[in-house]
């Protein structure tokens, strides 16, 4: 337990000294949200701009946990042989997971507080909803793109896994529901669109936090496909050195 | 112990592996106390062989290096002994373990310090040993660590910032917080320049005091004869030799070298009573081997005398563990 906490803490002060890494993860999510609502620009079938944009930056900030922040500083410490070092030592590879789980949680858990705390004092935003159900979509969305990244940062090299994350990142941004609704989309982009991770979470956190809720079981086993299939891919091919 | 030929000797071969069979029928856990046991065992990548048939032991609190150049299966072996590879054959046992099937045990033992890199560059080496400390239920002190291996001025200076000598006895601290029993050293002082050379020789052979077992590898002739309480010379995946230094350069033979113009006759300085035999190592500079060397310097200066050639720098002396290695495997040992 003190050698999980102590990789948990490890991980997290890692996460916090990569300057571009807090930017990507903390600001750009605050910033669109301010940026789109500021402009009071909102998708039809939404009263407010931020009841849109807030679930898509809630899936925004998860993807930049997960995909873009664990997948390069995992990758970068494979290349540097941190990994194969740590695996000689008691801390083990289930603990030296355990630890990125807990980092990733923690972070992702204050870019929650941070964007919901924008929408409710800027923007006046209140919950609705399911908590319950946003809870989900958010746990498995971070399990899908944590294991999105972890496949990424265990099979190509250190600088592929950093263009190929960001390269993603911005797709997905873009394409994947989170500042623009992909149904939207001009046609072939719309069917794409529908079929990312990012959609899935994003969709999900609109149902169920939207002023008459649903059920986003659809979104969520979505997610936890994504998560099996990247995390069985990840696990035979992840290359500890 | 005999030390003949270019082809691991028969000699040395079979003396590895009685020893080696000796510890695995003794017991499973712990065998015949020896620290490391290493029989048959082999390593392929693909077609090509790293390790071909290694066999050695290693006693507990020896300090005992693996000597060759790069690509001589050094790494290769290290890694299967510590767990990161599977062996294609043979056995090995560390500590009375298997590393693979005993890992999550054999890690709390042992101390390991990588070939290059292992360490978080944003990370300062008091954060590092710290965080290490956790993972081990009784540790060594992290400032301890950081004075005894002389990095008290850089203890708050990234990883990324340190100089490669620095960088390097941070990796060796860090091998050392888990009070290990048996340290695992990967070419420890490459990199370094002298004087941190020399400050971790020392350092490793204080760790004699502590009752630590250590293999090391290197391909510094000097690093091997100052530390190593024995020494397996390998080339090609296989064991050339395996002495104490002193039993490996103080072979029966002494030698003659000697400057003189380049291209002298060897043939002639061959056929000489009591050499051995005689080489030009560097144009100018020769070797020649000899049981008698008061009576070979006789014959030489004769010889050059007859043969009008002027001799410089005569030396009369033991081989060194260079000279060993070259004899032994045919080729220089490059960096």
């Amino acid at each position: 337990m003190e050698a999980l906490l102590a990789q948990a803490r490890m991980e997290l002060v890692l996460t916090l000294r990569r300057a571009e890494g807090v930017l990507i993860t903390l600001v750009v999510p605050a910033v669109l949200l301010v940026f789109f609502a500021s402009l009071g620009i909102a998708p039809p079938g939404y009263a407010r701009p931020v009841d849109f944009l807030l679930p898509g930056m809630l899936a925004l900030a998860v993807m930049s946990t997960g995909l873009v922040s664990l997948g390069i500083r995992t990758a970068y410490e494979r290349s540097y042989g941190v990994l194969k070092r740590l695996g000689s030592t008691p801390l083990g590879r289930g603990r030296l997971l355990g630890a990125k789980v807990i980092s990733v949680v923690a972070v992702v858990a204050a870019e929650i507080a941070l964007l919901l705390g924008i929408a409710v004092v800027g923007y006046g935003w209140r919950p609705g909803g399911s908590l319950l159900w946003a809870l989900l979509a958010l746990a498995s969305g971070t399990a899908a793109f944590s294991s999105i990244g972890l496949l990424l940062a265990g099979t190509l090299r250190a600088e592929t896994t950093l263009a190929a994350a960001n390269a993603l990142y911005l797709l997905l941004l873009l394409l994947g529901g989170i500042v623009w609704p992909v149904e939207r989309l001009p046609g072939p982009l719309a069917i794409v669109g529908l079929l990312l991770p990012s959609n899935a979470l994003a969709e999900g956190l609109r149902l169920s936090l939207g002023q008459q809720p649903g059920v986003p079981l659809a979104q969520i086993l979505a997610l936890a496909l994504w998560f099996v299939a990247a995390l069985m891919v990840a696990s035979r091919t992840f290359r500890w050195e | 112990m005999g030390i003949q030929g270019r082809q691991p000797s028969p000699a040395v071969d079979r003396a590895a592996r009685a020893a080696t069979r000796r510890a695995f029928r003794d017991g499973e856990r712990e065998p015949n106390g020896e620290a490391v046991v290493v029989r048959d065992l082999v390593k392929r990548y693909g077609e090509r062989v790293a390790v071909d048939g290694l066999s050695f032991a290693i006693q507990h609190k020896e300090i005992f290096a693996l000597l060759g150049p790069n690509g001589a299966g050094k790494t290769t072996t290290i890694e299967i002994l510590e767990g990161y590879r599977k062996a294609d054959g043979g056995e090995v046992r560390v500590l009375g373990l298997d590393p693979q099937r005993d890992g999550a045990e054999l890690r709390t033992r042992i101390g390991v310090m990588l070939q290059s890199g292992g360490i978080y560059p944003t990370v300062t080496p008091i954060e590092f040993l710290d965080l290490l400390s956790h993972f081990y239920e009784d540790s060594e002190d992290p400032r301890e660590l950081i004075h005894l291996v002389g990095l008290d001025d850089v203890a708050r200076v990234r990883y990324r910032q340190l100089s490669g000598g620095q960088q390097r006895r941070l990796a060796l601290a860090a091998a050392l917080v888990g009070k290990p029993e048996l340290l695992f050293l990967d070419e420890p002082t490459t990199g370094m320049d002298p004087q941190a050379r020399r400050l971790t020789w020392s350092l490793i052979s204080s760790l004699r005091e502590r009752g630590i077992t250590v293999l090391l590898t290197t391909h510094f002739m000097e690093e091997a004869e100052r530390l190593a309480d024995r020494v397996a010379i390998i080339d090609n995946g296989r064991l050339v030799a395996l002495a104490s230094p002193r039993e490996l350069t103080q072979a029966e033979t002494d030698e003659v070298q000697f400057t003189a113009p380049a291209g002298l006759d060897l043939v002639a300085l061959r056929a000489l009573p009591c050499a051995l035999d005689a080489r030009e190592t560097q144009p100018g500079q020769y070797v020649i081997r000899t049981k008698r060397p008061a009576d070979l310097l006789a014959e030489l200066t004769a010889w050059a005398r007859d043969a009008g050639v002027l001799l410089q720098t005569i030396r009369v002396g033991h081989e060194s563990l260079e000279e060993v290695f070259l004899r032994l495997t045919g080729h220089e040992l490059r960096e």
